[in-house]
């Protein structure tokens, strides 16, 4: 029967059936994010062109939103801080990750590894929230990083630490550093112990001390999980909501205001949906810009 | 091994003291959560007559029977639904000769760029347009949606894998789709649903943002929405926040220490293919 088979083999149409089975069995989850992701994107850059309290009627007012975030000091200003942030949130942790990582693959690949790994790890698990709540206290004027400033004789440099104009900013990136240094070390340690041993073997047969071995070998032979730790972290302190809320709500003044609390606070309290709108559109095209480049250089060459 | 002394005491210098750094703040608010409530200890002090009972009052404020069954609902709510569509969707794009995968895997991937504090302002008028606002529902049906970027990028990756002999021989065998599906895939396909179910678990525990802005009740919120309300109103009774705070915590911290490799593993996987 050649002809019933060489229909049953025919291609194009198991590929038309497996079409529009396959379709069905998107269907859910497509219909669920668009509905409440997809929309809602599309929605935040229409309401970006509009002056609307959230009630009543809206005005089209073009790109005035945009303009208005590039001339009020205090919404550029959010924009800023999100890049200090990024500091504090992915430099300090993927660079000290890359070194806490190396010293425990060389002289702690026993149980101080495996403590330190898990420990290290612990405030990747808690919410963002607690994390906030925990530092506000800690860092609080009669709190526990005061404590040890005034036992080792610093005690001229105590302060509200959160409430500091100058200070507050970095104080929030210890938060992000607490959090986020585990799971970079832990990221990277995974990483390391991929890459041949026999490679770390002849570096010190070769006598190459830690500095040496670090960036000969380490640092270009994980480039694709430094990427990985980069793209995590710098997303988290773009996108930094939780911590700033709890700890800090984007004060003294706006010292710690990041473009989520701004837009938060623009929506929910000032009722200024246009402009928040405007500043959500411009956080997520300044995810875009910053991400992209960094998988682009640190992307695996495919052998 | 060439590691020299100093090396090697500088070393686990370095890693004890970063231990300390991680671990010092949770013994500080548990001294401080042992002080008489009202109060205004210091940072690390341990009271002359600890105050077990802080943690029963703070149970008692914090609402927390009702909390648990809140967020333990709402986690019910979102897991295995995200799991079942995400991995019918990750099995037609990872395996399946479906025409247009490539452009449902883009449309997928690209939302896992977006940050929720972007989109949230349209999800809070959609709720309320549907009725929806102010119930757990607000908070269940977007996470699920906002899971989709990377559940559906997960499971695609398990499947894409996936020898094709064995779809093959189901086939011969006269198996429909759904039956590949759901008997020979999704029971080889455990491993990574259990990675993806745990992250899923944490990932709606500790989600604060959907909680604040579309549920004004606390008592219908996750325990991270529910802790940012309890801090909002015990902001001055120090210790009793810290007792708070530390009853919200537990669960997590129990689960983490029980489960340990597995999130461990399924947070790193997480993050590497995403």
């Amino acid at each position: 029967m050649p002809l019933v088979s060489s229909w049953r083999i025919n291609p194009g149409k198991v590929i038309r059936r497996e079409t529009l089975i396959g379709w069905i069995f998107v269907l859910p989850a497509l219909l669920m994010y668009a509905v409440f992701v997809l929309v809602p994107f599309l929605l935040t850059f229409v309401y970006s062109f509009y002056r609307w309290t959230g009630v009543g009627a809206a005005t089209w007012v073009g790109l005035k939103n945009y303009v208005t975030v590039f001339e009020v000091p205090d919404l550029l200003g959010t924009i800023i801080n999100a890049f200090w942030l990024v500091v504090f949130f992915s430099f300090i942790p993927v660079g000290l990750g890359l070194v806490v990582a190396s010293v425990i693959h060389r002289v702690a690949t026993g149980r101080l590894g495996a403590v330190a790994r898990t420990i290290l790890f612990l405030p990747q698990v808690i919410p963002l929230v607690a994390a906030g709540i925990i530092w506000g206290w800690l860092l609080a004027l009669p709190g526990l990083i005061n404590q040890i400033l005034r036992a080792i004789g610093l005690g001229a440099i105590t302060r509200a630490w959160l409430g500091d104009f100058d200070w507050a900013l970095p104080a929030v990136g210890l938060i992000g550093i607490w959090v986020l240094l585990g799971f970079c070390t832990v990221l990277l340690l995974t990483g390391m112990t991929k890459v041949d041993a026999a490679l770390y073997e002849s570096a010190r047969i070769d006598g190459a001390g830690w500095f040496r071995e670090f960036i000969s070998i380490t640092v270009p032979l994980l480039r694709y999980e430094i990427g990985v730790c980069l793209t995590v972290t710098v997303i988290a302190a773009l996108a930094a909501f939780d911590i700033v809320y709890v700890s800090t709500a984007g004060g003294p003044g706006n010292a710690t205001a990041v473009p989520g609390i701004q837009i938060y606070i623009l929506a929910f309290t000032q009722r200024q949906i246009g402009l928040a709108s405007a500043l959500a559109v411009m956080l997520m095209i300044l995810v875009v810009v910053v991400i992209v480049p960094i998988q682009w250089l640190t992307r695996e060459v495919k052998q | 091994m060439s590691v020299s002394r100093v090396e090697l005491w500088s070393g686990r210098a370095l890693l004890v003291a970063l231990m300390a750094f991680t671990i010092l703040p949770f013994i500080s608010i548990f001294t401080t959560a042992l002080h008489p409530s009202g109060t205004v200890p210091s940072g690390l002090e341990w009271p002359a007559e600890p105050q077990w009972s802080n943690f029963v009052e703070a149970f008692k404020v914090a609402n927390m029977t009702t909390l648990l069954a809140s967020s333990a609902f709402i986690v019910l709510a979102v897991v295995p639904v995200s799991l079942v569509i995400s991995t019918m969707a990750g099995f037609a794009i990872g395996l399946l000769r479906i025409r247009g995968a490539n452009v449902l895997l883009f449309l997928f991937v690209f939302g896992l760029t977006l940050p929720f504090p972007g989109i949230i302002i349209p999800i809070y008028f959609l709720e309320r347009a549907i009725g929806i606002y102010n119930t757990r529902l607000a908070i269940v049906l977007p996470l699920i949606a906002l899971y989709m970027p990377f559940a559906v990028f997960w499971m695609r990756a398990h499947f894409v894998n996936m020898p094709s002999e064995i779809s093959e021989a189901a086939r011969v065998d006269g198996a429909t789709t759904w039956g590949l599906f759901w008997r020979i895939h999704v029971p080889l396909a455990r491993a990574p649903l259990a990675s993806l179910g745990i992250l899923m678990s944490i990932w709606t525990w500790n989600q604060f943002l959907l909680a604040l802005v579309l549920v004004e009740d606390p008592t219908q919120r996750t325990m991270a929405g529910a802790l940012g309300a309890f801090q909002g109103h015990y902001a001055t009774d120090i210790p009793l926040l810290c007792a708070g705070t530390i009853l919200i915590l537990l669960p997590t911290l129990v689960l983490f220490v029980l489960f340990q490799r597995q999130i461990i593993t399924a947070l790193l996987q997480g993050s590497i293919k995403g």
